[in-house]
């Protein structure tokens, strides 16, 4: 037995629900300009344009529960997971001790750990839909990712609901050492399962992906989906100009370079991500009803 | 547990590990091919793009049991150091390897894998040409493989590039080699924002064959001979490789739909967490 599984690791699925807090909703200050262009915006534009600059589409990042409210179909969403939550399994010091810092996020965010498990309908489409909230410990890859990503993966082959997946993510975790590296294999046998069961399998990634998040399940999906000008890569910009001394293109990594590179299907603006979404999960499903 | 009032620099034990990991007379892949695997055939290329010299791969049989062997090499030298690109992969050397597997899988060949690499190349033309991709699906790949897998990490084993070729039935480690989600150095400069908290670092990630080991993260601590492996390279070879057949042999046992859902058990499973009581 090894010892980790004696502390919950084999533990049978608990079909418990705790409920999480609502975090506060993004707010735009009273006479805000763009972060990005400077153009004055009116009161509740940014909301209402899906936080995305109407004037230059720079896409503010977004916290999960905004990305629920804005792929789910209203009122269909049921939080599952809830229940795992991070161990200190180094008992992990640097500055702050790993609880610390895990405390420190979980007040600022509203969220009980960086991946968010929702199951929900999209545009009518039962889907178990997963998000990496960035804000939380830069969205990284610890044990309670992996497991929450596991049993939503073993929920959408039980249910067969298609399993969509958003990343914003720094990579691996730090603090719990070579088991956030072993949540990269742990996910892609996760993804294996999905596949097998021929059950559809879609990733969003937005700014930034990175890291082990760019290198594991982000990137084994059926049909992969970015957001226009995110970030992606496996190694920092600032780790390869350092390391090799190459001069980096401006659009190093962005969105619309990976597509030309191949590395994804295409880049969706936010504000038709919905339904390019639904669409996907209607070719991918074989519903013929509205062609 | 490294001390929070620690001095900078201070050399911690796994600080010194990580010094053995990387003497440059440690055995490297083609000494332990050398050594233990005499009708070796090298094989080349991803049929793609090119080949990675960072990563050696071919055909050959240990003991009585043909293999398939695929290995990072570092180099000994600084010429072959930089011909090798001092181990770090790009995406044609994950597609190589994935290759090889595929052909064990084909001809029901175990598969022998050696990590020694401080990480994944980072270059332009590497992520360009889909080096997390190719990491990912090298996962996804060794995953799903219908044969015996035997991984050892020899040396380094740094993040995601030595992952890639690490997904496997059996994972041993020698005793003085590391493996790590990020390297000390790097781990040191983004939290502690200061490179030379190496040693403190090293000992915070517990990144030693030992700790692995307690963790239960990894299967069979290799112990090397005194000083260190560089200081008896044909001992330690003998070690490592005695170790790999006794996996095989149990191994080779197994049904290959045994192996397969045992090692997806295993790597389900893993992770350290609590589960919260409902009110």
């Amino acid at each position: 037995m090894r010892p980790w599984c004696s502390a919950g690791g084999m533990a049978k699925y608990v079909t418990i629900q705790v409920v999480p807090k609502e975090p506060p909703p993004a707010q735009q200050a009273e006479g805000e300009r763009c972060k990005k262009c400077n153009t004055p915006l009116d009161p509740g534009e940014l909301k209402r344009s899906l936080w995305v600059c109407p004037h230059c589409s720079y896409h503010y990042p977004l916290p999960a529960h905004e990305r629920v409210a804005q792929l789910a179909d209203q009122g269909s969403a049921t939080f599952v997971g809830e229940e795992f939550r991070a161990g200190d399994p180094l008992q992990f010091f640097d500055l702050k001790s790993y609880p610390d810092r895990m405390a420190e996020a979980q007040a600022k965010t509203g969220l009980t750990e960086a991946f968010l498990a929702v199951l929900c309908s999209v545009s009518g489409h039962a889907t178990a839909l997963g998000i990496l909230d960035f804000n939380f410990l830069g969205g990284s890859m610890g044990s309670v990712v992996g497991e929450r990503f596991y049993r939503l993966a073993q929920t959408a082959v039980e249910q067969r609901r298609p399993l969509v997946v958003v990343a914003s993510s720094g990579g691996a975790r730090m603090q719990e050492g070579l088991f956030s590296l072993m949540q990269m294999a742990k996910t892609i046998f996760a993804a294996r399962m999905v596949g097998a069961a021929r059950v559809p399998y879609i990733t969003i990634l937005t700014h930034p992906t990175t890291g082990g998040v760019f290198a594991s399940w982000a990137t084994v999906a059926d049909i992969i989906l970015a957001e226009p000008g995110a970030v992606m890569s496996f190694a920092g910009a600032r780790v390869i100009e350092q390391t090799t001394h190459e001069k980096l293109p401006p659009d190093f990594g962005s969105s619309e370079s990976q597509l030309v590179h191949g590395q994804v299907d295409m880049v969706v603006d936010r504000r038709e991500l919905k339904a390019r979404l639904a669409e996907c999960l209607r070719m991918l499903t074989g519903d013929t009803s509205s062609a | 547990m490294p001390e929070p009032g620690l001095d900078k620099g201070f050399p911690t034990a796994a600080w010194e590990t990580v010094q053995i990991a990387r003497h440059p007379e440690r055995p490297q892949t083609l000494d332990y091919i050398a050594e233990t695997i005499p009708d070796f055939l090298e094989l080349s290329g991803d049929r793609l793009h090119g080949d990675d010299r960072a990563i050696v791969a071919g055909l050959g049989t240990l003991g009585k049991q043909r293999i398939v062997l695929i290995g990072h090499q570092k180099g000994h030298t600084l010429k072959e150091r930089q011909e090798r690109s001092f181990g770090m992969t790009r995406p044609e050397g994950y597609r190589k390897a994935m290759r090889l597997a595929r052909l064990a899988e084909k001809f029901g060949f175990p598969v022998v894998t050696l990590v020694d690499t401080p990480g994944a190349y980072p270059g332009k033309d590497a992520e360009e040409g889909g080096q997390a991709g190719a990491i990912a699906r090298s996962i996804e790949t060794f995953a799903g493989l219908a044969v015996p897998t035997v991984t050892v990490v020899i040396g380094e084993g740094g993040s995601g590039g030595a992952l890639a070729l690490a997904v496997a039935d059996r994972v041993l480690m020698l005793e003085n080699s590391w493996y790590s989600v990020i390297s000390p150095e790097a781990c040191a400069a983004l939290v502690w924002r200061d490179a030379a908290e190496g040693p403190h670092a090293a000992a915070a990630l517990r990144l030693t064959a030992s700790d692995l080991s307690s963790l239960g993260l990894i299967d069979v601590v290799v112990p090397e001979p005194p000083g260190g492996a560089h200081t008896d390279p044909g001992e330690t070879v003998k070690r490592v490789m005695h170790q790999v057949q006794l996996a095989l042999r149990e191994l080779t046992r197994l049904e290959p739909g045994k192996l397969l859902s045992l090692r997806q058990e295993k790597y389900l499973a893993m992770g350290s967490y609590t589960v919260a009581k409902s009110k």
